[in-house]
């Protein structure tokens, strides 16, 4: 495993210690050590299987919601515990928010969908609080001038993209610290996901993120950062650049320049 | 060549770069070749078919140039591919410039066979000897990508100069001792120069082996001479 040095200044946000994950008897994640600085994208790339997905979610204990799934090793978010049993994950959540690879809005509102967040952890507590955090929300996401007039239609009515951005301001209303992005274009087309990938560059100047990402050329594109998994492993972290001009590794450069397997 | 890519056709692709790049190569070490035959055989017939060849040189570095812009848009390669394909680029241009110094050397050769011969310049096979094997060397370094072999390539440039320093101090005496000498003098000074700046282009593609193979730049580490009526000077690189 190859790191960059990690300067003493600043911290990182997010701190991964042997951190193994299992699906039953079967491990997905072998030890992993990550730091993962502030505002910055930390893409994580790698073949179909090698533990990206799974690390992830990780993170805001998604794979909490996977009753034969195991997690052991410590993680800490600001220099705190979030991988013991006494975290509460909702609380978590909204520290560490989550976009999918598919658009997965509510069966409600645009603007429900984003005030939902902030409902339920009463972060408005007047109706002009809601709506300003509403408006400041999709603002953010970039879909405002496409949506303000129609904030009242269901958010399924929306074209695929501006579902997906739709669902980057429903995870930025609570307020997170990080975000985390699988695959958030997978399922788009290359102008909504140069959208999408405009939006992750304008929010790395208030947001942690974390991409999961088949596309090489996207995380080339929208990272500073790179982890590059095998079978589970972390085999190599670095910056963006090193990683797609002169890797360390044979097995990182065998994948990006498409020689795997 | 490292493991194959998952699409064929993309190492088709690298492999046919590489190919038309030492092709290309050979053909430029053979135009300096018969350069220095052209001179030193004081061989008229010679020398016009070195010019004819020279747009032949210039074909290739275009048609190299074509294979990298196709290969950046259609494939996008990285690290070891991508450093493969920028160097490509170079050592074409480099060896454009070297095909371009064969003609000249070439056109003076036409010159010097209508003036007096320069008697017993043993110096400037000798040099012109140098200059092609260390072309040679180079790209044969580059195919191999034999970081060594280039690392003693560039320390060589250092012998190189210092035998185009004698070759000048020679041709200044004969000029100095008979003034007919001094336009074939004039003409063999510039044939010297341009075989000492083949030798530079050379070094150039010796550094490019580290970068393709390691990814490092390599240091300026050539040796360098002290150049001809610049004693004293620092680096001089262009006596004249």
């Amino acid at each position: 495993m190859v790191t960059t040095s990690v300067s003493s200044n600043p911290q990182p946000t997010l701190v991964a210690r042997e951190l193994s994950v299992f699906y039953g008897e079967k491990q997905a994640v072998f030890d992993v050590d990550l730091d993962i600085m502030p505002r910055e994208v930390t893409a994580f790339i790698g073949p179909s299987g090698c533990g990206k997905s799974t690390l992830l979610r990780c993170f805001n204990r998604m794979n909490d919601l996977i009753e034969i799934c195991r997690t052991t090793g410590s993680m800490l978010l600001d220099g705190h515990d979030i991988a013991g049993p006494d975290v509460d994950v909702v609380q978590l959540r909204s520290r560490i928010g989550m976009v999918f690879q598919k658009p997965n809005p509510f069966p409600k509102s645009v603007y429900d969908n984003v005030a939902y967040g902030p409902r339920l952890h009463g972060l408005a507590p007047s109706r002009s609080d809601l709506d300003e955090l509403v408006e400041t929300s999709l603002r953010r996401a970039g879909i405002w001038e496409e949506v303000k007039d129609r904030v009242d239609q269901p958010g399924t009515s929306l074209s695929g993209g501006q579902q997906q951005r739709l669902c980057i301001a429903r995870a930025i209303a609570v307020r997170p610290d990080v975000l985390l992005m699988d695959e958030p274009c997978s399922a788009l087309d290359p102008i909504a996901t140069a959208t999408i990938e405009e939006l992750i560059d304008e929010l790395r100047s208030e947001y942690t993120i974390i991409i999961v990402t088949h596309n090489m050329q996207q995380a080339a594109r929208v990272s500073q950062k790179t982890a590059f998994l095998n079978l589970g492993r972390l085999i190599e972290f670095d910056e963006t650049k090193k990683i797609f001009t002169n890797p360390s590794e044979q097995s990182t450069q065998d994948y990006i320049t498409g020689r795997f397997g | 060549m490292p493991a194959e890519h998952t699409v064929k056709a993309f190492t088709e692709d690298l492999a046919k770069i590489e190919r038309s790049l030492l092709e290309m190569g050979g053909l430029v070490e053979a135009q300096i070749a018969r350069a220095v035959t052209a001179v030193t055989q004081r061989d008229s017939e010679l020398a016009p078919r070195i010019i004819e060849q020279d747009s032949e040189i210039d074909r290739y570095e275009q048609d190299v140039q074509d294979q990298v812009e196709r290969l950046f848009a259609l494939r996008q390669p990285v690290a070891q591919d991508l450093r493969m394909t920028i160097s490509a680029i170079q050592i074409a241009g480099y060896l454009e410039r070297a095909g371009d110094l064969a003609a000249s050397m070439a056109r003076r050769a036409i010159v010097l066979c209508e003036t007096r011969e320069v008697p017993g310049l043993y110096a400037l096979p000798k040099l012109g000897d140098a200059s092609h094997t260390m072309l040679k060397d180079s790209l044969d370094a580059y195919r191999d990508r034999n970081v060594e072999q280039a690392k003693s390539i560039r320390h060589r440039d250092r012998e190189l100069d210092d035998m185009y320093v004698v070759l000048c101090r020679e041709l200044l005496t004969h000029m100095l001792e008979d003034p007919h000498r001094i336009t074939p003098g004039v003409h063999l000074l510039f044939v010297a120069k341009n075989l000492e700046r083949i030798a530079d282009h050379a070094t150039n593609i010796a550094e490019l082996v580290d970068y393709v193979t390691t990814g490092t730049r390599a240091s300026d580490d050539r040796l360098r001479g002290r150049g001809f009526l610049m004693e004293g000077a620092p680096t001089p690189d262009d006596p004249l």
